[in-house]
């Protein structure tokens, strides 16, 4: 039956976990899976901005050997003409074996997904969800900390428009002896459906504070985030809160000798560049971490052995 | 206050007072060309208050929308001036275009003909949320 992933708890724990041991095989024997897509073909929808993402899901697809069709931005796709999701989604079933999809509006990967005849993944869909994100911060916090229980991870930023944030949550509150630290402005604090419906029931605890730096020496996992312009309606309060927190060296004096620091990226002003160079900084390899996870995805989806 | 009996129609009875004129908007009532009446802040021995509506005809009504509306709500087919069927409601596990999505950012208010579908996802507090962008239906 064909699968798509559309929310990171479309995958079951051991699906999580099936995947994290996927891409670290792929990470230590690159060559064993150089051919294993020959002759398949990965489409690529981005109907808004992005980098990373596009670039990570087709990278995979290449090194898996299969190749790529891309249309770049809605204003080249016949979205433009005013081609609805399931129509664009049905059409590409004919050419391609597996769709990425990157779309401002909620729901418009699921939609293509209930209309496509071929796997597809949700590669973002405005505020609401991004699963492989999620998978990338998955993975690294995996192979950077060896495991995913009995962690304290800190949330920074933009809590409320953060959608890495609330499916990275959900994602942890289905592994033991894990306490979140929500660190935002007011404005922007995690929406409480979030605690009600993901954290609360799993009985894990969280605390949320206005104070990065008094609750630095807790945490063994940072996630910084970047206010995003274009969640706000209004840009005076983009102005007023995009400054909110800002990690420098100095702040991280009293953080842990083996804490983590992630940011699903693009970075604005959020962390100095100072703190690149700190060995505690994993977002670069984050970017890497999320090309091995989608391509041990691709496999899975296309049910490749 | 009197309101004549029907002979061929349907009693929506037990509604909880205050959301009656929300189910006749939702089941579409406005547009029956029949005899409709909404009947509020009835006494009730049960339920202290409660509302009623009636509808001089023999219609099809979406019995989700009313299990949205007030899940205890009872609803009674009346034939030749007798009550001939009970129908049991309760809370639906999703509505299909009952209700629409508020969030602006959704997909299903742009796409095409795409129906309004929403999800039970707290039966205890009766919390429906959008089955394409999650959003939480205000009451």
């Amino acid at each position: 039956m064909k699968r798509s992933l559309i929310d990171i708890l479309d995958l079951s724990v051991e699906e999580l976990d099936e995947l994290v041991t996927k891409a670290q095989d792929i990470m230590a024997n690159p060559a064993k899976y150089a051919h294993k897509c020959d002759g398949k073909k990965l489409a690529t929808m981005f109907y808004e901005p992005s980098t990373r993402t596009r670039l990570s899901f087709e990278a995979a697809m290449y090194e898996l050997g299969g190749n790529v069709l891309s249309v770049a931005s809605a204003a080249s796709s016949s979205a433009a003409k005013g081609e609805s999701v399931a129509d664009t989604a049905k059409m590409i079933s004919c050419y391609a074996d597996i769709l990425a999809m990157r779309h401002p509006k909620e729901g418009a990967p699921l939609v293509a997904a209930m209309n496509a005849t071929i796997p597809v993944v949700n590669a973002g869909d405005g505020g609401h969800n991004h699963p492989t994100q999620t998978l990338a911060d998955l993975l690294t916090i995996h192979c950077e900390k060896g495991r995913f229980d009995n962690l304290t991870i800190g949330l920074c930023g933009d809590l409320k428009f953060g959608r890495t944030v609330h499916s990275l949550i959900a994602a942890m509150c289905r592994y033991p002896g894990v306490k979140f630290v929500l660190i935002s402005p007011t404005e922007l604090k995690l929406p409480s459906y979030v605690k009600t419906e993901h954290i609360k029931p799993s009985g894990h605890t969280y605390e949320q504070t206005t104070d990065l730096e008094s609750v630095m020496p807790e945490l063994d996992v940072l996630y910084m985030t970047r206010v995003q312009k274009e969640r706000f309606f209004n840009e005076e309060d983009y102005l007023r809160l995009k400054d909110s927190y800002i990690l420098t060296p100095d702040k991280l004096k009293n953080a842990k000798k083996d804490l983590i620091i992630m940011h699903p990226l693009p970075r604005v002003n959020e962390i100095s560049v100072a703190v690149d160079n700190d060995p505690r900084a994993c977002y670069f390899k984050q970017a890497l971490y999320g090309k091995f996870m989608r391509e041990a995805l691709i496999l899975k989806l296309l049910e490749v052995e | 206050m009197n309101i004549d009996s029907i002979q061929n129609g349907i009693v929506i009875d037990h509604i909880a007072a205050g959301r009656g004129m929300q189910l006749y908007h939702l089941l579409h009532l406005d547009q029956l060309d029949c005899s409709v009446a909404i009947i509020k802040n009835v006494h009730s021995k049960k339920m202290g208050r409660k509302d009623i509506i009636k509808v001089d005809a023999a219609i099809d009504v979406d019995i989700d929308a009313i299990g949205y509306v007030d899940p205890n709500a009872t609803v009674n087919i009346i034939r030749d001036g007798k009550l001939a069927e009970k129908r049991d409601i309760c809370l639906p596990e999703q509505l299909v275009n009952v209700i629409r999505c508020k969030n602006p950012r959704c997909i299903s208010t742009t796409e095409q003909e795409l129906p309004q579908v929403f999800i039970l996802t707290d039966r205890k507090k009766g919390v429906y949320r959008c089955r394409y962008c999650e959003t939480k239906a205000e009451r």
